[in-house]
Parts: structure tokens; sequence; C-alpha cells
């Protein structure tokens, strides 16, 4: 019996020890480039490691038992009649609901962070009385080290394309291009059917939803450029609806800003 | 009051076709009905297979090069809901339920034979009304969850055909989810009470309160949608100032409870297959039965977990991810009363017990990324991604249809009379089991690094991981050569199959195979344990 006993706390401090290594060395997610991106890859660590030790268990625990319990040829006869065992069942009830729950409360930790729970409004600074409904769409990370100044874009969506507005400079661009380390404050609204903008190294997505604006704000941490794909199904031409977002040094965003400022028309 | 007997059918029994054409008549008998679903099914899998070759074969490589575009969104969808709507709904409940169900509370039929015929007669119509779309002007192209406005503004034909498909199948679910109700509550034998029910009966009385209550819902959008298509009114179209966003609520209040319309069924199955073949009884029947209620009950307040990204507030995302996540305890405990099944038993290593297995773990696998998806924060990356093509086929792919090939080799004794050969058994389960991780596995990677699902073209960077899943995908289309090849040659040829060859307890094993239309030649036995293996021994000592 204590033998058993040894066996099973090796095996599943194996199993523990097999999920951990595996938790902390195999990288599974693209490139983090924006603030949410470092929350997100905590959240996907943390679920993964749990992920892995109950399939692991679960596994072993199966193949252990069709091998340990196979029948022998020279067996007749039924198994025991075990029917049940109340406090065994009390334990994996009471168990995985804690361990539910506290993965609840820590999503929702880090949905917090990610300024999932903000009120949604959306920065802009030529407007100076929102009044207009905002439906869905994530507010601003509940950063410490917040961003000086704040860019707003208005994005429109069509099959198959983006538009980028920038209002100050009273000019659209195909291309996203938005400075490093400093918010971006997006009111998305499509022209005809749903679409969604996601960009995989920045850990977002937000749908674009023709009648219904839905904001995404973020904030780019690393120069480079990075693909902006349509996730809602939108057409034959879907999987070919992409635009580029380019961050890039906040003086290089200036002059590509620059460049394409149009004068404001004063009438 | 319980009636045990149904008067209506053995009047015309006469005028029914006897053999092989009764199969193709308005057959009133429940077991005619259930292998009329399996096999007509099964046909309809076959079909959605080989659209999924096609899909797969576009996505062997980065462009859009095998088939036209608009052509590939039609094969997309017609995969979805051939595979939802005409193969696993009908199968698992359909096909399984009215060959089981009355055995199971020792009855001759279900409540309601010509009903039932009708809900079984609807499919076919129905299915091949969908599969023509194609030649018309042109399928539905909007994928199986037809979001408007993408569905207003794609042709019209093929989208209205889809609609009336869905709502002729949709009825027949309802149909068949009245009638189990009813046969379940209504005709058991008299002395059988409710907790002495084998498993299967409770996964259906849960799974048809699911049909009975969702379904409808489906039903009032798909029409209110055809009326946006077809009479220009503006209930979802955005420039007649409809919403989007309602649309996508009614039609995951049905859609999400369809989940467990696919698998709560299943999970009845693995519960009748598991005690025998391991000579145990059942782990813990009590919490079992508790635990599918908890399932229908918490399956019902989940739906807007499918739309974190789209027009949902913070207090609704947070709402349903801990809904959503909870379901994963009345589901995991279910799992750890399957391994207690197995623990210390005395185990058949059979095609019947091996598929069962590799439900249990391609279902941990695919419920563990559905907590995972159920927490808002990693959804918003991962939604509308291959990363939920990969969780959604591990639970009904690696969960559901490896059930449905399990209680294939489990009931092809007593439907036939013959046994399945076991060796081309266990080659099917070792290819598809293979076949199957291979082809889904990969695609987790994929959604996370950035390729969204329903694309006929991807970033290069994927390709060596799309053929790898594309290489699973052929395996998994060879792994019906050998199932085929066994069906076809065990009903002719098989070894005699005995009535009882697996020394099962369950009502449907008293009876001769294949059983009589009347389903036991006197009266129906009282079977108050099913699940009492080991006991006979024990109490001889």
């Amino acid at each position: 019996m204590l033998n058993k006993n040894i066996y099973l706390i090796l095996i599943i401090s194996l199993v523990f020890v097999i999920s951990f290594w595996i938790g902390f060395n195999v990288n599974l997610l693209p490139a983090e480039a924006s603030i949410n991106a470092p929350i997100y890859d905590e959240l996907f660590k943390i679920l993964f490691i749990i992920g892995l030790i109950i399939f692991i268990g679960m596994t072993i625990a199966v193949v252990y038992s069709l091998f340990k319990f196979r029948k022998r040829d020279n067996q007749i006869g039924d198994g025991i009649a075990l029917e049940g065992n109340l406090s065994l069942e009390i334990v994996w009830t009471i168990i995985p609901s804690i361990i539910v729950l506290l993965i609840g409360l820590y999503s929702y930790n880090i949905y917090d962070r990610m300024g999932g729970m903000k009120e949604l409004n959306h920065n802009h600074e030529m407007m100076s009385s929102n009044t207009e409904k905002i439906w869905a769409g994530i507010s601003q990370t509940s950063d410490n080290k917040m961003p000086k100044n704040n860019l707003s874009i208005e994005v429109s969506a069509m099959q198959f394309a983006f538009l980028f507005n920038y209002p100050k400079g009273n000019f659209i661009s195909g291309e996203l291009h938005v400075p490093v380390d400093q918010k971006v404050s997006m009111k998305m609204e499509s022209k005809d059917v749903i679409h969604a903008f996601w960009v995989p190294e920045f850990r977002i997505k937000q749908d674009i939803i023709p009648g219904q604006p839905t904001i995404l704000n973020f904030t780019p941490t690393k120069v480079g450029k990075y693909q902006i794909i349509c996730a809602e199904l939108c057409g034959p031409y879907h999987g070919g609806m992409r635009a580029s977002i380019i961050v890039e040094e906040e003086s290089d965003y200036n002059e590509w800003f620059n460049k394409n400022k149009k004068p404001e028309v004063n009438l | 009051m319980t009636i045990s007997i149904d008067p209506q059918k053995t009047n015309d029994e006469s005028l029914q076709p006897k053999g092989w054409l009764r199969y193709f008549s308005f057959s009133l008998d429940h077991k005619v009905i259930g292998i009329q679903y399996l096999v007509c099914g099964f046909l309809f899998y076959l079909i959605g297979g080989t659209l999924a070759s096609a899909i797969r074969i576009e996505l062997a490589s980065p462009m859009s090069d095998f088939m036209p575009r608009d052509v590939y969104n039609q094969v997309l969808t017609l995969h979805g809901t051939i595979m939802i709507f005409l193969w696993i709904v009908p199968v698992v409940n359909g096909a399984f339920g009215n060959y089981l169900i009355p055995f199971y509370v020792g009855a001759r039929d279900m409540a309601f034979p010509r009903l039932n015929a009708v809900a079984f007669w609807l499919i076919p119509p129905s299915g091949l009304m969908l599969v023509a779309s194609y030649f018309v002007e042109g399928a539905a192209q909007a994928g199986w969850t037809a979001y408007p406005p993408l569905s207003i503004t794609t042709p019209q034909s093929g989208q209205i055909i889809w609609i009336l498909s869905v709502l002729l199948l949709g009825g027949s679910s309802i149909f068949g989810g009245i009638n189990f109700i009813a046969t379940i509550i209504k005709l058991r034998r008299p002395g059988l009470k409710l907790m002495q029910l084998p498993m299967y009966c409770w996964a259906m009385l849960g799974t048809s309160l699911l049909v009975v209550l969702s379904t409808p819902v489906l039903a009032g959008t798909l029409i209110l949608l055809s009326f946006d298509i077809v009479a220009n009114t503006g209930f979802f179209n955005p420039v007649l100032g409809g919403n989007v966003v309602v649309y996508q609520h009614l039609f995951w209040f049905y859609s999400h409870p369809a989940v467990y319309i696919m698998v709560l069924p299943a999970f009845g199955l693995v519960s009748e297959i598991l005690p025998v073949h391991a000579r145990k009884p059942l782990f813990g029947y009590t919490t079992m039965v508790f635990s599918i209620m908890g399932i229908v009950v918490l399956g019902l307040v989940v739906w807007a977990h499918h739309m974190f990204t789209s027009g949902t507030p913070p207090w609704m995302r947070l709402f349903f991810t801990i809904a959503t996540a909870f379901i994963a305890v009345p589901t995991g405990i279910k799992f750890f009363n399957w391994v207690a099944t197995l623990w210390g038993g005395k185990i058949s290593i059979n095609s019947a017990m091996l598929f069962s297995c590799g439900f249990i773990i391609n279902f941990v696998f695919g419920g563990i990324t559905g907590v995972a998806l159920a927490q808002v924060p990693f959804d918003i990356h991962v939604h509308d991604t291959y990363f939920v093509v990969a969780h959604f086929h591990y639970i009904v792919y690696g969960g559901t249809v490896f059930i449905i090939f399990s209680s294939i080799y489990h009931w092809f004794p007593k439907v036939t009379g013959k046994m399945l050969n076991e060796k081309l058994g266990i080659l099917h389960f070792i290819i598809t089991f293979i076949g199957f991780n291979l082809c889904f596995a990969p695609q987790h990677w994929l959604g996370l690094n950035g390729m969204p699902r329903r694309v006929a073209e991807y970033d290069p960077q994927f390709q060596f991981v799309n053929q790898i899943s594309s290489l699973g995908a052929l395996l998994m289309a060879i792994s019906t050569i050998p199932f085929l090849i066994n069906v076809f040659l065990s009903v002719r040829n098989g070894k005699d199959a005995g009535d009882n060859p697996w020394n099962a307890l369950t009502p449907e094993w008293l009876t001769s195979s294949p059983p009589p239309v009347e389903n036991w030649e006197g009266e129906a036995p009282l079977v108050e344990e099913p699940y009492g293996y080991g006991k006979e021994i024990s109490e001889q000592k």
C-alpha cells in the first residue's frame, strides 16, 4: 500500500514537472508587440500549464487502466462491483469548481488590466461632446505609464479593405501608421458586412459592425510591420482582406504624417 | 399511469414491406427508423467528408488555387451544415435514440410512431435540397452561422434554400425531441423507476429538453432572416435600421445548446459502452444524472461566449465567461466517473472500447481548450481563428463521431446478429485516431499565430503546418475504407453473434439479435440494475 502511494505521488509530481517545463519552454505564440501582449501571454502560460496537467494526467489514467486492467486470456467474470464513492465524487466536484473559479477571477483581473472593464469611450480630441453610443470594444489599458498623447483614428472597413482616417491630418490612408509607445484610439465602423480588426502580435481583436460603431484602443511597443487581418467571414475575398500596420519611431511617424497631411479647409 | 404497449402498430404490420425494402418504406418500427437515420446520416457524412477533403486540398497551398473563392465559401458552408444537421444531430439523437430508448424503457415502440416516421422522412428531402442548391445559383455562402448582413447580400436562392432546409431539419429534430420526452416519461414499463433507467435515457431526456426549448428560437430567427432576404424587411438589415448583433444572440441561443444536443447523447452512449466492456458498474450513477441536468441548465445561459468580439458590453462578457467555465465542472465529473469505471475492471480491448477511450482523450483536450476559450481575454485573440476550428472539431469529431463509431461496433451485433471484424475495427481506430490528431492538433498553433478561419488563402509561413493538417485529413478519409469493407463483409459473412455476445445487462441484449418486431417475445423484462456487473459472482460466493 505504501509502495503504491509512493508511485502515485511520483507520477503526479512527474506530470507537474513535465507540464511546468513545457509551459515555460514551449512558446506557441507570435511576437509580443503591444502592452496587451505580455499580459495575454501570462494568462496563456497559466492556462497552458493547468491544461497540460489535466490532459497528461487523464491520458495516463486512461492508458494505464487499459493496460493494467485489461482482460487476460485466462480470466473470466467481472470486475469489482463498485458503484461509486461519494467522497471521491465530492472531491472531483469541488476541486474543479475551485480551479474554474480561480481561473475566472484571474482572467477577470487580466481583462481588467487590458482595459476591458473600462467605460467605453472614444477619446476624440476634435469632438467636444461624445454623444454617439459606443456599443462594444476594448478601452485603454490601465497601465501606469500612461502614454503622453493619444492618437485618434477612424477605421472604416468594407469588402475587402480597411481605410484609416487621420482626422488631425485630414487624410485617409490604406496603411495604418502609428508611433511606438503611444496609445492609439480607434473608432471603427463597417460600410457593408461584418468585418474584424485583428493584429495577432497585439493579441487584440474587435468586430467591425455595420450600423454600430465599436472602439479598440491599444499601445504598440515594438517597431515593425505587422498584418491587420480580417477575422470575420465577409465574402469571397475574405482570406485576402489584409492591411499593414507600421509601428515606427515618433520622428519617422511625424515625417510620414506631415507628408500626407492636407491643409484643413476652413469655410 | 404508464402505458407499456403501443397498440397502433400491430394492425398495419402486414402492409409493411419485409426484408431490406422496409428501410425504404414509411415504417413505424422504431428499430427500422433508427437504422434509416443511421444509414441516411452516414451517406451525408460521406458527402460532408468529401467537402472537408476539398477544403483541405485548397488549404494545402497558401494561394486560392483549387476552386473559385465563392465556391470555397459554399463548400465550407455546406460542410458545416451537413455535418451538424444531417450527420451528427440525426445520428446521435435519431438513430441511437430511436433504436435504444424503447428497449431501455421497456416499450414496444416510441410514443408517437407516425410522428417518428415523419421526423425521419423530413431529412432526406431537405438534405438533398440543400446539396442540390449548389446547382441552382450556388449554395449558401455565409457559413453555417449565416450572419447577416453577409447572408442578406450573397446570392439569394442558395441562402433561402439553406434556410428552408435547416427549418425542416429543425422541425424534424423538435418532433424527435417531443417523442423522446413522451416515451421516456410515459412509456416506462410498470415497476421501472426513473433512477433505474440506463444513462442514455437521461442523456436523451436532457438533450430533448434542449431541443424543445432552443430549436424554435432558431426557427423563428431564420424565418425573420428569410423575410429580410426576400421581403426587404429590416430585422437584421443595418441599411434599414436593423441590428445585426440581435441575430447573433438569437442564433447562438440555439446553436450553443446545439453543441450539447450533439455531445450529451454521446455522453449517454459511452456510459452504456464502457461498463459492458470493462465489466464494471457505471461509476457514480446519481452524480452522472445530476451532471447531465446541470449541463442542460448551464448550456442555456452561455450563448454569448460566441460573441466576445462582437457587440457585447463588458459586464456581459464577464457573466458569460464564468457561466461557460462552470460547465467544465459537471462535464469533468462525467469524465472522472468514466475513468473510475475503467479502474479495476476486466477490460476487453476491442474496437468499441478503443473508440470510447479515444473519445475520452480527445474530448478532454477539446474541453480544456474550451475552458480557455471561455476566458474573454484569451478568446479576444483566438476568436474566429483556426484555434476555434481545432477546438470544436476535438469536441464534435474527436468526441461525438468517435462515439458514433464506438456505438456502431457495440450495437452492430444486436442490429444484424453478426459480429464486426475486430482486426479491421482496430485498424479503423488506429488510422482515425492518428489522422484526426494529425489534422486538428496543429490547427491550434495556426490559430494562435495568425491564421483566421474560413479563408481560402493564407500567409505562406503557415504552409508546412497546413500540409501536415491536410495529411491528417487524408488519413481520416482513408480510415473510412476499412470501416466500410468491415460493414459490408460482416453483414453478409460475419461471425454469428448470438443474442448477447458482450454479456451485457441492459434490456436490448435480453432479446434475440436482431430483435423481433415487438422487441420481446413475451413481456418486457424489468431491468432494475442495468449496470449490475460483478454482482452475481459476489452473491454466489
